[in-house]
């Protein structure tokens, strides 16, 4: 393992057609001036994360999910300045149909689903946004430590989170709430937390491939401390994957705690909640579809955002992978 | 003793570990609170006195805590998980029993259904790569997969319950009486959902494995050998290309069991799900403590099938190499 | 280059004919081959000889009318006993394809289906071409083909997997399948470069003994004249897509009239020291980056205007020997320029007197729990190098790390520097022992930390071991890119934008910007092309010279040490088989391991 001269398989890999191709060079100076093609198609100018970003933008997927993302932003933060009435005002009888100036009809009480819309999407953006990033702080942390770290550490470490995996993650939650009741940071909090392992697991799997590569072990040979090798050599070459993993997991979060304000545990009546008016409406269903057809659709299309948007990313990652010859 | 059987016991040891940190956490989330568990589960109804001392009772609270723990895991182990709390008197293993049965038909029904349509999809898209046909299955796998599962549960009641036809019942009002065998309707719409929700998991990590493969070194051989299409796919291909999907199958059937929660809910489908929500609604603690653990315990079966089932069908581990 | 009908040197008829094969990338429609045309006679061996983005390979799988995803065959035609390949039908490509031409990969280990018994891999090759009238013919072939290649063909054998053999078993098992069905002409593809120099010794003999026996025609595909020279009767040497000359083995290497390939003679090194080694600056263009004439043009020292306009036409003497250059007729005329060796790098007066640097005394070491060296000594000396040698798994990387303070499991026995014991591990060493030390690594591609720009990469040297100013660091930076002659222009790159040969360079001006007093090559140029590789080398000798650091040098290419070191340790199995001077130990060997591997190194023979 440790004397494996160039007759390994990665070498193999290079030199097929990566090798006609002359994959390892982007040529840039050439030894006579006069007779420089030019700068290659792509050479890189930036660095590889803005390059990330760049080629995303150009996949279309991502483009439209940015779109549409911005549009529901809109929404949720301007929806409360232009909603005709307040959300808990009564505007008629309870499971009337469209009417003037009540656009999408009365919910179960007689509140007017358009503005309870307006003010419903707040909540879920937040809390997903907020359970995101706890999850995605804490599993990039485990996840750099049990890949660079010593391997008992490793173990255990891989060892408690799985522990975590056993539980699907509304599980986990409703196993707090039966305790607790529903409190919003307890959400937060055990979504975040559910999410920790996964994205521990593929931060440890990408640092692991790193610190393998030389110049970890360049920088180990300096005496640059552990720390900063994982600050400044680790982390900078894995936030691709983590991007993506981001964009993967805010999907699952949205998904998840509005289907815990769906089963009731999310806020309660009479807040406006897209979730919890699925769940106040669907007796009416029949009757006015408008109350719960509208909120989840609007769950579906920010849904559909992210996971555009974070697919777009995985594939700009993949060109890129591929133009640099790097391992995947 | 041979490599192979270490290995699965290895795997099989480290799930019974898994499953007893599982207990521990059940445990430590419903029993391990600061101040007075009873007081904290009953809230404003601790006032009645009768139902605050029948769970002081019930959890044991009066005991030391490591012996909370012992005697709870007990009784997990020999099937008593205490009465409860709502319908007091009766043990949590007697309403469970039923409702254990029909989760586990709609889970089995869910998973017949999406495994070969899966299956299908996913080796088409990879062997027609680029047609029309993955172009297209390309973005509705994308759009299913981002959707919350009670999503598209209501988009299809939606659909089949208002705008367009009248088909199936909106709710699935179970008759109690009338054995399930005979109201199979109800399951058709929630087996639906579970599949929309799981198959494009699948059948992308199908057609990823499978172009993998036939891009692989050992495939351009065997074309090289000029061995015919058939050969190539069948026995070259595909046995290369199951092993990863073997694990995401299993890895979503995994899931299915806390998928069912908000499907059944959705549906009003009588299944282990529904009693989850219900019991937490009711903070009817030792059913939800059975009902996690049930769950949570599916989970790590689930997923331990799959890591024998890989170590088994790659002949790289089942020799023993690591 | 296209030869009508004449008989060149080999007797036989023609048995593959190439014309105008062009192939492009798909779907930018790029050429990565063009204009490549050549002929293999009734059991004649030709040697396809390029480096990196020559083409070869790419030339190699369309006689199979294959091409990887990404590439297209746009041109040309391939006829193998009268039958043309390119526009065959599906059906009758797939009898031609493994019956009447076969391939031999470059990595056997991934070319092998893990899930697949060998057995049954071998055998339905023999099934998909009807071999044999009856299971029982094709069960003795099966035996038959085993034996051939020199593996058991004993039934617990055939029913492994390949993971379950060596590197050099699963070759001899893709060759035996390449041999099943007697074909008309084997494709070799670099079919050794996996494999050590014992191994890759073992199995060129082999090919070679199948080939005379079964009256095959072969290409035979590398990027390393010296393998083929033994085994070609003809070669062929490409150049970023193109075919630049062609001739018999003995027309080549007595005079090759194409500038790239006197070069590429050159840049190959000599174990018997007579010859220098010589690189060539700068590195092969991609497809798309090539200019419109040869593309030689701008690493040729003969280059006229011409040239970088139009690509010269095919040309020569004889049918037997053509060449594609405008000034072919001078240098047929000229002999090669084959300078003498750099003397003094071998012959270095007083080695044995220079005073010691790094003492490793009685060294052993772990690889987890597996002792991997066994109490070996050595001396690193002044101004000197010293090369250590071996095949993969003989311990020689793990004392390089040893020394640098990189092994992470146990090491016993004591490293010392300049007198003082030095610690196990890199981080307990004190500052100024680390700066001494400095290690350079196998791979520029996974040396250098793709994130930072180069003025970043070899910055951190310099913030970590001295304290200078904005101005002073960059002054430095500018000086360690001149001395590995690079342009400060490069220090905004980053690595990506560099070729392996560059970056290589960017590595060892990273080492030097310590001002070490030791440097530690691990196998650097291994990755690289061979006329890269003679540059670096040429470059690394130098600077020893001029800077007067020690040198470790880590290879498992003897071929290489004369160039560079004064003293070498060849190594086998964690233990020093034979250390001494350079000049004595290549010249009069003596433990067998040693002779061993001399005679197994491929080398080249040039005629004066």
């Amino acid at each position: 393992m440790t004397d494996e001269t160039p007759s390994t398989r990665k070498i193999i890999e290079e030199q097929t057609l990566d090798d006609d191709l002359g994959m390892q060079s982007n040529v840039v100076l050439q030894p006579d001036p006069a007779l420089a093609p030019g700068v290659a198609k792509g050479a890189r100018q930036y660095g590889e994360f803005v390059q990330l970003l760049h080629d995303s933008w150009h996949v279309r997927r991502t483009k439209i999910g940015l779109g549409i993302l911005l549009a529901m932003l809109a929404l949720v933060i301007l929806g409360p300045l232009v909603a005709p009435y307040s959300p808990t005002e009564f505007v008629g009888p309870p499971f009337s149909g469209p009417s003037d100036g009540v656009y999408l009809g009365t919910d179960y009480i007689g509140h007017d689903v358009l503005t309870r819309v307006l003010y419903g999407g707040r909540t879920v953006i937040t809390l997903a946004l907020a359970a995101t990033v706890l999850g995605l702080v804490v599993g990039v942390s485990l996840g750099l430590i049990a890949g660079y770290g010593r391997r008992w550490v490793d173990e255990t470490l891989m060892r408690a989170l799985d522990v975590v995996l056993a539980f699907p993650s509304i599980v986990l939650a409703l196993l707090f709430v039966s305790v607790f009741g529903p409190r919003l940071w307890l959400i937060v909090l055990l979504v975040g937390l559910s999410h920790a392992p996964r994205i521990a697991r593929v931060t440890r799997v990408a640092a692991m491939e790193i610190a393998h590569r030389d110049f970890v072990r360049a920088a180990e040979a300096l005496g640059v401390s552990r720390t900063r090798i994982l600050g400044a050599e680790i982390l900078p070459n894995i936030t691709s994957p983590l991007l993506v993993e981001f964009g993967l997991r805010l999907t699952y979060s949205i998904g998840i705690i509005a289907a815990l304000s769906f089963l009731g545990f999310g806020l309660q009546p009479p807040a406006a909640d897209w979730g919890l008016m699925i769940n106040e409406n669907r007796i009416g269903i029949t009757v006015q579809p408008y109350a719960v057809a509208v909120p989840v659709v609007l769950i579906g299309v920010l849904t559909i955002a992210t996971n555009m948007i974070a697919d777009g990313v995985a594939r700009a990652l993949v060109g890129i992978d591929r133009d640099t010859g790097a391992a995947a | 003793m041979p490599p192979l059987l270490k290995l699965i016991l290895i795997r099989l040891g480290l799930g019974v570990l898994t499953l007893f940190l599982v207990s521990l956490i059940v445990f430590a989330a419903t029993q391990l609170l600061p101040g007075d568990p009873a007081q904290a589960i009953l809230g404003k109804d601790a006032a009645d006195k009768a139902r605050y001392e029948a769970l002081r009772q019930q959890l044991q609270l009066d005991r030391p805590l490591y012996e909370q723990y012992t005697s709870w895991l007990a009784g997990v182990m020999v099937g008593d998980m205490g009465n409860s709390i709502v319908q007091q008197d009766v043990p949590v293993t007697d309403l469970l029993a039923d409702r254990l049965i029909n989760s586990t038909v709609l889970v089995l029904f869910a998973a017949l259904l999406s495994i070969p349509i899966a299956i299908l999809i996913g080796a088409l898209s990879a062997v027609w790569r680029d047609s029309r046909f993955d172009s297209t299955t390309n973005l509705t796998n994308l759009t299913l997969a981002a959707l919350p599962e009670f999503v598209v549960g209501i988009l299809l009641v939606l659909f089949f319950a208002t705008a367009v036809f009248n088909w199936m019942p909106a709710v699935s009002r179970v008759d109690s009486e009338v054995p399930l065998s005979q109201q199979l309707d109800l399951f058709v719409l929630p087996a639906i959902t579970l599949c929309i929700a799981v198959v494009p998991y699948i059948s992308r990590m199908l057609r990823a494995s499978t172009i993998e493969v036939l891009e692989s070194e050992y495939v351009m051989m065997a074309r090289l050998k000029g061995l015919s299409g058939n050969l190539v796919l069948w026995r070259h291909s595909m046995p290369n290309a199951i092993v990863p999907t073997l694990q995401v199958i299993a890895l979503n059937l995994a899931w299915l069991a806390g998928g069912i929660v908000t499907v059944e809910y959705l549906f009003g489908f009588p299944g282990v799900g529904q009693a989850l929500v219900d019991s937490v609604a009711n903070r009817d603690i030792p059913m939800v403590q059975a009902l996690c653990l049930l769950i949570a315990a599916v989970y790590v079966v689930l997923n331990l099938i799959a890591d024998v089932a890989t170590i088994l069908i790659s002949p790289r581990l089942r020799t023993g190499l690591r | 280059m296209s030869t009508p009908q004449q008989t060149p040197a080999s007797n036989g008829d023609v048995v593959l004919r190439v014309e105008d094969l062009r192939i492009v990338l798909d779907p930018s429609g790029i050429d990565i081959d063009d204009q490549v045309s050549f002929a293999i006679h009734q059991g004649e061996v030709l040697g396809l000889v390029g480096e990196s983005a020559s083409g070869k390979t790419t030339a190699a799988t369309s006689l199979l009318a294959h091409q990887r995803r990404g590439a297209k065959i746009a041109g040309g035609s391939v006829t193998i006993a009268g039958t043309d390949v390119l526009s065959a039908a599906p059906g009758a490509l797939r009898k031609l394809r493994g019956g009447l031409i076969s391939y031999v990969p470059q990595d056997a280990s991934a070319a092998l289906n893990p899930a697949l018994r060998i057995g049954t891999q071998l055998m339905e090759i023999l099934e998909a071409h009807s071999f044999g009238s009856s299971r029982a013919d094709r069960e003795a072939r099966l035996r038959e083909m085993l034996e051939e290649v020199l593996l058991p063909s004993d039934r617990s054998f055939v029913r492994r997997y390949p993971h379950q053999l060596s590197g050099g078993q699963q070759q001899r098992v893709a060759i035996a399948m390449a041999f099943a069905c007697r074909p008309k002409v084997i494709v070799l593809d670099e079919p050794t470069t996996a494999l050590d120099v014992t191994t890759q010794a073992h199995v060129l003999e082999t090919i070679r003994d199948l080939t005379r026996s079964y009256g095959v025609s072969a290409l035979y595909v590398t990027h390393d004249l010296a393998v083929v020279a033994n085994l070609a009767d003809r070669i062929a040497v490409m150049y970023a897509g193109r075919l630049v000359e062609i001739g018999s083995r003995e027309a080549l290497f007595a005079g090759a009239w194409h500038p790239y390939t006197r070069k590429l003679l050159a840049a190959i090194p000599d174990i018997s020291g007579d010859r220098g080694l010589h690189g060539i600056p700068g590195w092969a263009p991609r497809p798309g980056q090539r200019v419109a004439g040869c593309a030689f043009t701008p690493r040729c020292d003969m280059h006229i205007d011409r040239c970088a306009i139009e690509f010269p036409p095919d040309e020569g003497e004889t049918a037997d020997h053509r060449v594609r250059c405008w000034r072919w007729r001078e240098l047929a005329e000229a002999p090669l320029d084959i300078r003498g060796p750099l003397r003094e790098i071998t012959e270095a007066k007083n080695t044995l007197q220079q005073p010691s640097v790094v003492s490793v005394r009685d060294v052993s070491a772990f690889y987890q729990h597996k002792e991997v060296l066994h109490g070996v000594s050595a001396e690193l000396r002044e101004h000197r190098c010293l090369a250590l040698v071996g095949e993969s798994g003989s311990g020689k990387t793990t004392l390089a790390r040893c020394i640098a303070g990189l092994h992470p499991f146990r090491i016993d026995g004591d490293i010392e520097l300049r007198g003082t014991p030095l610690a196990r591990d890199s981080r307990s060493r004190t500052r100024a022992e680390r700066q001494a030390i400095q290690y350079i690594f196998q791979s520029p591609y996974s040396s250098l930390n793709p994130r930072k720009t180069i003025r970043q990469l070899l910055a951190q040297p310099i913030d970590v071991f001295f304290k200078l100013s904005r101005e002073e660091a960059e002054e430095r930076m500018v000086k360690v890119l001149d001395q590995v002659a690079l342009d400060r222009s490069l220090l905004s790159r980053y690595p990506e934008q560099l070729s392996g040969g560059e970056r290589q360079r960017v590595a060892i001006a990273r080492g030097l910007a310590a001002e070490p007093t030791v440097l530690i090559c691990d196998e650097v140029t291994s990755w690289l092309d061979v006329s890269v590789q003679a540059a670096i080398i040429e470059l690394l000798a130098q600077l020893q010279a001029e800077l007067g650091v020690s040198m470790l040098f880590v290879t498992h290419n003897l071929a290489l040490i004369r160039s560079i070191a004064q003293e070498v340790a060849v190594m086998s199995e964690g233990l020093f088989v034979e250390y001494g001077l350079v000049d004595a130990v290549l010249d009069d060997p003596q433990a067998d391991y040693t002779k061993k591997l001399l005679t197994d190194t491929p080398t080249l023979e040039l005629v004066q």
